[in-house]
């Protein structure tokens, strides 16, 4: 038994080392994937405060908008800028009638608040697209299909699908366009400003209201590229929201509000979460990828509460 | 003026002490068990037991377990639907394991082993708070999920995979399986849930529920005041889980007869979260409420077109009420974000001044 925990998976590793390379790719892929998740959470949580519960199913919301209005017939670029759109009169919908109303609230009652926007949200998708899954539309995009498999060593083959590494191009292009945006723009500063500070931005002639549109319209364009990419790879179906919850033990990993934060966490969950599965699942009947992200984050926190790169928490009486 | 206290005096300190010094508050809690004690079991039908009393009966309880630990102690737990598995695996394993007991007691009993495992999962509370522990508690509901799942010997290895009641009788009636009728069923939720509402309400009032409401609302202080923070939060998480347990026994013993793994999912957590939340937190008739809300309005909404003549597919009603619960949380969270309970409370001082507004 301690055979099989300690010594075991490792020889494996060693001795199939196309395979594990394999996995440490789908490790990659998967952290950059739930890294975009949590890129939306933490957008919205440091402009507001606010614990985004709907990000994962504006994920959904977006790919099924996409795919729906391409399977009635628009073009699949026009069907794109629709898209951005839709996110758009979103995240001016959610502040004008939630985030508005609900200002200074307690942290919890906003957390519901989005929640009751997920219900919403699967409700108003499937209403109008339907419920079944939906091929997503990766050609017309111009993405990449297809795969290489690059020669490793003698034995083996590891094997890149094509739009994973698309994926990861377009998370990165992603990240480097926010960090400037933060940085070097007005609007960017404007909203640094709110995060650290709602009244003091406000006493400097800051428009909340207008910032938070802007944060959930960012955080749409972050769910529309996750929707596109986790779309490709499955189908685009409700089942997805279930990876909302992934970018959660993410957030805790990489600290609340912290951009880079998300992306690491991204990948030592992605990582550790298929050598986890690969390696170590099969002790206990396997299946174990739905709760290893948690435990990992679980043992971290004992640790470290805030986070890798987290605010430190100072309580003062 | 229909609710004034002047002229009701407390002579000792019996009187003052009541869980109700109102005479008021006392006659409408004789109405509502009068109610439903008497006149629910004599007019309604198997219909209106099985698929609104029970389920309205089960989820307000579990409401109040996860009530006493997130409104009353402050710890936001996410894995209420794991809790409740815990129990009614464990209560399903205590009967194939004692055919002859009864089946009541080990509902009960099956909550004491939800009440450990809570506490489990209670432990990193110490460390983390908030959001953060949120996250500790979904832990559980994956995990333990994965345990419904995985581990054969939970489900007798039964090919199904899913958990199926068996024929038990107590005090000489069929309470459970398919053969027990739905007014025995109605009377021992309503007793169990009546009795633990009960005893809640006087644990609340005492040392134990003035210590989890001074955690709740500053834990610093309450330290510093002599509250000892772990002993009292894993004492929270251990009672909540009790009867989240006891509740989700009770739900698949008395209501729904089999429950497969994904009965428990993260689903129900959150159904049960909108209830604390929407009944107000840190109330239990706030929890009744909750329930009520949650549960009874989406089974009326699936009636409504049918009854005034607009004929749609099953699935568009389901959307459409998904769309609607959603908007009325956010619409009520806007409104009262303090819930029901709030409410209540302001239409009894509204009340204590009429005919004045103040």
């Amino acid at each position: 038994m301690l055979y099989d925990i300690f010594i075991d998976p490792f020889v494996q590793m060693y001795d199939m080392p196309d395979f594990f390379l394999q996995v440490l790719w789908e490790g990659f892929v998967a952290g950059i994937l739930y890294a975009l998740i949590a890129l939306g959470f933490v957008l919205i949580f440091k402009a507001s405060g606010v614990f985004n519960f709907a990000q994962g199913i504006m994920v959904v919301f977006a790919g099924l908008t996409l795919v729906g209005l391409n399977e009635n017939g628009v073009p699949a670029y026009l069907a794109l800028a629709l898209t951005i759109g839709a996110m758009g009169i979103l995240a001016y919908g959610v502040e004008r009638v939630v985030m508005r109303p609900l200002v200074n609230q307690p942290d919890i009652i906003l957390l519901m608040a989005t929640i009751g926007l997920t219900y919403f949200l699967i409700g108003f998708g499937e209403f109008v697209f339907g419920g079944e899954p939906k091929q997503m539309i990766t050609e017309e995009l111009g993405l990449p299909t297809g795969s290489t498999a690059i020669e490793f060593g003698e034995r083996g083959l590891v094997i890149l699908q094509h739009i994973d590494i698309a994926a990861a191009v377009i998370a990165v292009l992603m990240v480097a366009a926010l960090g400037i945006f933060f940085n070097k723009t007005r609007i960017g500063r404007a909203l640094r400003a709110v995060a650290d500070d709602h009244q003091a931005a406000l006493s400097v002639g800051i428009s909340l209201n207008q910032i938070w549109a802007i944060v959930w319209f960012a955080a749409g364009l972050v769910a529309l590229a996750t929707g596109i990419m986790w779309g490709a790879r499955s189908d685009v179906s409700f089942a997805l929201e279930i990876v909302a919850f992934k970018a959660l033990p993410v957030l805790i990993l990489g600290g609340f509000t912290s951009i880079p934060g998300a992306i690491v966490g991204g990948l030592i969950i992605g990582f550790g979460e298929k050598i986890g599965e690969l390696y170590w699942g099969g002790l206990v009947g396997g299946g174990i990828e739905s709760w290893l992200a948690y435990i990992i984050a679980l043992i971290f926190l004992l640790f470290r509460p805030q986070g890798l790169f987290g605010e430190r928490i100072i309580e003062r009486v | 003026m229909f609710y004034r206290e002047a002229g009701q005096f407390k002579t000792s300190y019996k009187a003052d002490q009541a869980l109700m010094p109102i005479l008021q508050d006392r006659v409408g809690l004789l109405v509502i068990l009068a109610i439903a004690f008497v006149v629910i079991p004599v007019f309604a039908n198997d219909f209106f037991l099985t698929s609104i009393m029970i389920p309205f009966l089960v989820f307000s309880l579990a409401a109040i377990g996860l009530n006493v630990l997130t409104g009353f102690c402050g710890q936001l737990s996410l894995g209420t639907g794991a809790f409740m598995g815990v129990g009614a695996y464990t209560a399903y394993k205590l009967t194939t394991i004692f055919p002859d007991a009864n089946v009541i007691v080990m509902v009960l009993l099956s909550g004491v082993f939800s009440a450990a495992i809570g506490a489990i999962f209670g432990l990193p509370s110490l460390r983390i708070k908030g959001l953060y522990l949120a996250v500790t508690t979904l832990a559980a509901q994956f995990f333990l999920e994965w345990c419904f799942i995985r581990i054969g010997w939970l489900y007798n290895y039964n090919a199904s995979g899913a958990i199926e009641i068996p024929h038990r009788e107590a005090f000489g009636l069929v309470v459970s399986g398919a053969e027990a009728t739905p007014i025995v069923r109605y009377f021992i939720v309503l007793c169990i849930t009546a009795g633990i509402a009960f005893l809640m309400a006087n644990v609340l009032r005492g040392r134990i529920g003035r210590s989890w409401m001074m955690i709740r609302d500053m834990d610093i202080a309450a330290e510093l005041m002599g509250i000892r923070p772990l002993q009292t939060k894993l004492l929270a998480f251990a009672v909540s889980s009790y009867i989240c347990g006891v509740a989700g026994a009770m739900m698949v013993f008395f209501w729904l007869n089999a429950a497969e793994p994904s009965s428990y999912s993260i689903a129900l957590s959150f159904q049960i979260l909108f209830m604390v939340i929407l009944g107000g937190l840190g109330s239990l008739g706030g929890a009744f409420m909750g329930a009520a809300f949650i549960w009874i309005l989406p089974v009326f909404l699936k009636f409504i077109p049918g009854t005034i003549g607009i004929d749609l597919a099953a699935e568009t009603v389901e959307h459409v009420t998904f769309m609607i619960v959603g908007a009325l949380i956010i619409f009520f969270l806007i409104v009262e974000p303090h819930g029901f309970a709030r409410l209540w409370q302001i239409a009894k001082q509204k009340l204590r001044v009429w005919p004045f507004p103040y």
